[in-house]
């Protein structure tokens, strides 16, 4: 099946469920988690990317096209992740960024066509020598997108990636992220009822309950 | 998971039993001839043991009573002032100084015929010639004391300074003055309690350092006797070892007496402990003392700062000085001939003892750096940290001894590999205690973020995590060769004789009188280090002068 099949995911700790989760996301569509900070929100993104700490447990089945995932190592899962920060590599120039998140293969030249064009495509053209700490906060989530993308996830979590820009910023950066993963199945963790309804999916609280906006 | 997991998950034992084994053999090598040669029996003999014990436990406990004092004094009342970030950024290059080197640029200064009588004379002394005074080997062990407190002053200073945020210490002081307390009374109830519970293990490693300590003895301590770990040393330094047992037991002597300090040490805090809360609960604000308390603290870091920095200008001077006679305050000229003359065999000898260093630091940084990501691979903090203490406390002379035999037997003893190999164990506590801290704080996000791009942990560590750690590791490495280029005792006993390091040549040196030649060799002893510093701070601003982030970061503490 394609998309995000999630089948009775529960996240424990010491015995206390933090999150639970059954869904299906299919390509192109958005599922918004939301709820206040601490409710679990960003223990559910951590393990579907695998990457819970040993105090957690999980059970559940995931799969992403098909692909049994839960088994796998996060980077084997093929699943993109953002963060509110845009956690940009500072010892890499924008486009060395990027490169590191292209999927291995082909001559350097089409690799640098293919860094060049992702460029374009999110209005930064040219920036590619330039050091990611001279960027603005907008251009910075720009790259960082571009980045998870160039890695060809087959699905991407977004974890707040809109709470550190300002209100003009947010709906911009908003707009690019669901248009540039409009193939892909997505799931945003937000705590702003603005940005799952920017989203147009599904709305559910950390415990898989749906929630009205 | 993937195969490079395996040998990684290996890193840690390498680690404890690079360091465990070593010290355990050592002890077991000194022990044994001190149990089955008659060693105690002559030891007893010696008519020199009780003084060289008290030499030992007198210069070790008031060395390290006078350095920790000084260092609360300074944070305590300078904290935040203008001299005294003055006087951090004149300390912490001095860190890396060689004892060795700042023990002969001491002596320089203090001597009947150094800096600070040549200043002196004949105007305000009437001296001509040098008086027949005994300051420098005094049999009071009281230059040794000042040496061993102007170098242990900027370690203590430092390490407070390192772990002083974590005490909360700005809110406490404010609190405190709120309250209307005095900044030195403030300080004293409100902050070092949380302080001093941080320090205690340094304070450890300088107590038993200042007890068993030999290169800054031989130069400042008393000789008739020496202080105990000195004559030890001598009775090692026979090619045949004909006095092993007595020298085995002097050093289970020796390392009994360590354990004994650090019992009285220990039932001292005890006895100290109720004082702070008996104090508080008086209320009295002390604002008196805070005038002449900070006179006190500038004044000791001041002679300490200026003590350190004439003593090495006076070494520099030294190794250029053409003809200098007695009251003269600086040299009638200056000349290369000295180094000249040194050139060739000061070359070999910087040469052998940057090789070690390299080595041993290499070693010590590939060690730790395994170790520390094979922590990030397992997830669960590992805790070496009583381990990675025990060289720094553990006196030298209680299993170099050991060591020198088993290497002895082992065909090892004289390679400038094996005296390498014995500066690791050294060397690595350093290393770790330098480059864990940044390590552990590197942001996990990304390395996530990058393991979410399909990259592997290989991939993350190198591409990554090394660059972006590459100050911090060159710091490390810097620290690394500081410590290795100041060791003597393991370069001495483990070398035989045949490796010769510039501190083996020095401490050599210091009991003759050709203080050209000193002053060539300390220079470079203390050239090696600085040298290392320099390439760490300038390194990374090369590479990343166009990656602002990291640069802000270096900056930043």
């Amino acid at each position: 099946m394609s998309g995000l099949q999630i089948d009775a995911l529960q996240i424990d700790r010491a015995g206390i469920a933090m999150a639970r989760l059954t869904a299906h996301i299919p390509r192109g569509q958005v599922l918004s988690v939301m709820g206040p900070s601490g409710s679990g929100k960003s223990t559910l993104l951590a393990a579907l990317i695998g990457a819970l700490p040993p105090e957690f447990t999980v059970t559940g089945r995931v799969s992403l096209n098909g692909r049994a995932v839960m088994g796998l190592a996060t980077q084997d899962r093929r699943i993109g992740l953002l963060y509110q920060d845009d956690v940009l590599f500072p010892h890499l120039s924008v486009a060395q960024n990027l490169g590191f998140g292209l999927r291995a293969g082909g001559s350097k030249a089409e690799r640098m066509a293919r860094i060049d064009s992702m460029l374009a495509r999110i209005g930064l053209a040219g920036y590619g020598p330039r050091d990611p700490a001279t960027l603005s906060g907008g251009q910075r989530a720009r790259v960082a997108l571009a980045r998870t993308l160039l890695a060809e996830p087959e699905a991407l979590l977004l974890d707040e990636p809109f709470a550190r820009l300002d209100q003009a910023l947010r709906a911009q950066i908003r707009e690019l992220v669901f248009a540039l993963a409009k193939d892909l199945p997505v799931i945003l963790v937000t705590h702003d009822p603005e940005d799952a309804r920017a989203a147009g999916g599904p709305v559910v609280d950390p415990m898989g309950s749906p929630l009205a906006l | 998971m993937s195969l490079t997991v395996r040998p990684l998950a290996l890193a840690p034992w390498a680690l404890g039993l690079g360091l465990a084994l070593p010290i355990a053999a050592g002890l077991a090598g000194t022990l044994a001839p001190a149990l089955t040669g008659g060693g105690f029996q002559s030891l007893v003999d010696w008519p020199g043991l009780p003084r060289a014990m008290a030499l030992s436990l007198g210069t070790g406990l008031v060395s390290t009573i006078l350095s920790l004092a000084i260092t609360a004094l300074l944070i305590g009342c300078l904290h935040d002032t203008r001299g005294f970030s003055m006087l951090r950024r004149a300390l912490s290059p001095l860190l890396s100084l060689p004892h060795a080197a700042a023990a002969l640029g001491l002596a320089f200064l203090i001597a009947p015929s150094g800096w600070i009588a040549r200043a002196l004379s004949p105007w305000a002394t009437g001296w001509t010639d040098p008086p027949d005074l005994l300051i420098l080997n005094d049999p009071m062990g009281l230059a040794l004391t000042a040496g061993l407190v102007t170098k242990e002053v900027p370690f203590l200073l430092l390490i407070a300074l390192s772990v002083l945020p974590q005490t909360d210490a700005p809110r406490r002081a404010e609190i405190a003055a709120g309250l209307g307390y005095g900044r030195a009374m403030g300080f004293a109830l409100a902050t070092f309690p949380a302080l001093y519970r941080s320090l205690r293990l340094p304070v450890f490693a300088v107590l038993a350092y200042g007890m068993t300590n030999v290169d800054m003895a031989l130069i400042l301590g008393p000789s008739l006797p020496p202080p105990l770990a000195v004559q030890v040393a001598d009775w090692m330094a026979d090619p045949r070892l004909a006095r092993l047992p007595t020298a085995a037991a002097g050093a289970v002597v020796q390392l009994a007496l360590v354990v004994a300090a650090i019992a009285l040490w220990l039932g001292a805090e005890r006895l100290a402990a109720p004082l702070v809360p008996g104090l508080a609960l008086r209320g009295w604000r002390g604002r008196v003392l805070d005038a002449p308390m900070a006179a006190l603290a500038r004044a000791s870091g001041l002679t300490i700062a200026l003590g350190l920095g004439a003593g090495m200008a006076g070494l520099t001077l030294w190794s250029f000085a053409g003809l200098w006679p007695f009251p003269a305050a600086l040299p009638d000229s200056l000349t290369l001939k000295t180094w000249a003359k040194a050139a060739p065999d000061l070359t070999a000898t910087s040469l052998t003892t940057l090789a070690i260093a390299l080595a041993a630091s290499l070693a010590a940084l590939a060690l730790t750096l395994a170790t520390l990501e094979a922590e990030t691979r397992r997830g669960r903090p590992l805790r070496l940290e009583g381990l990675i203490y025990l060289p720094l406390i553990l006196p030298q002379i209680a299993f170099l001894p050991g060591l020198q035999v088993l290497a002895l037997v082992l065909g090892a003893k004289g390679s400038a590999a094996t005296v390498a190999a014995a500066h690791l164990v050294f060397v690595l506590p350093y290393v770790w205690l330098s480059l864990a801290p940044a390590f552990r704080a590197w942001d996990d996000r990304i390395g996530l973020t990058a393991a979410a791009m399909g990259a592997s942990p290989g991939r993350i560590f190198w591409r990554l995590r090394l660059p972006m750690l590459l100050a911090p590791l060159l710091t490390a490495l810097a620290v690394g060769i500081a410590v290795s280029v100041g060791q003597y005792l393991p370069s001495l006993m483990l070398g035989g004789g045949r490796v010769e390091t510039l501190t083996t040549e020095a401490v050599a040196l210091a009991s003759g009188g050709n203080r050209r030649l000193i002053g060539a060799v300390a220079l470079m002893q203390m050239a090696l280090p600085a040298l290392g510093f320099g390439l760490a701070v300038a390194l990374p601003r090369l590479a990343f002068a166009n990656r602002r982030a990291l640069l802000a970061e270096r900056r930043a503490p």
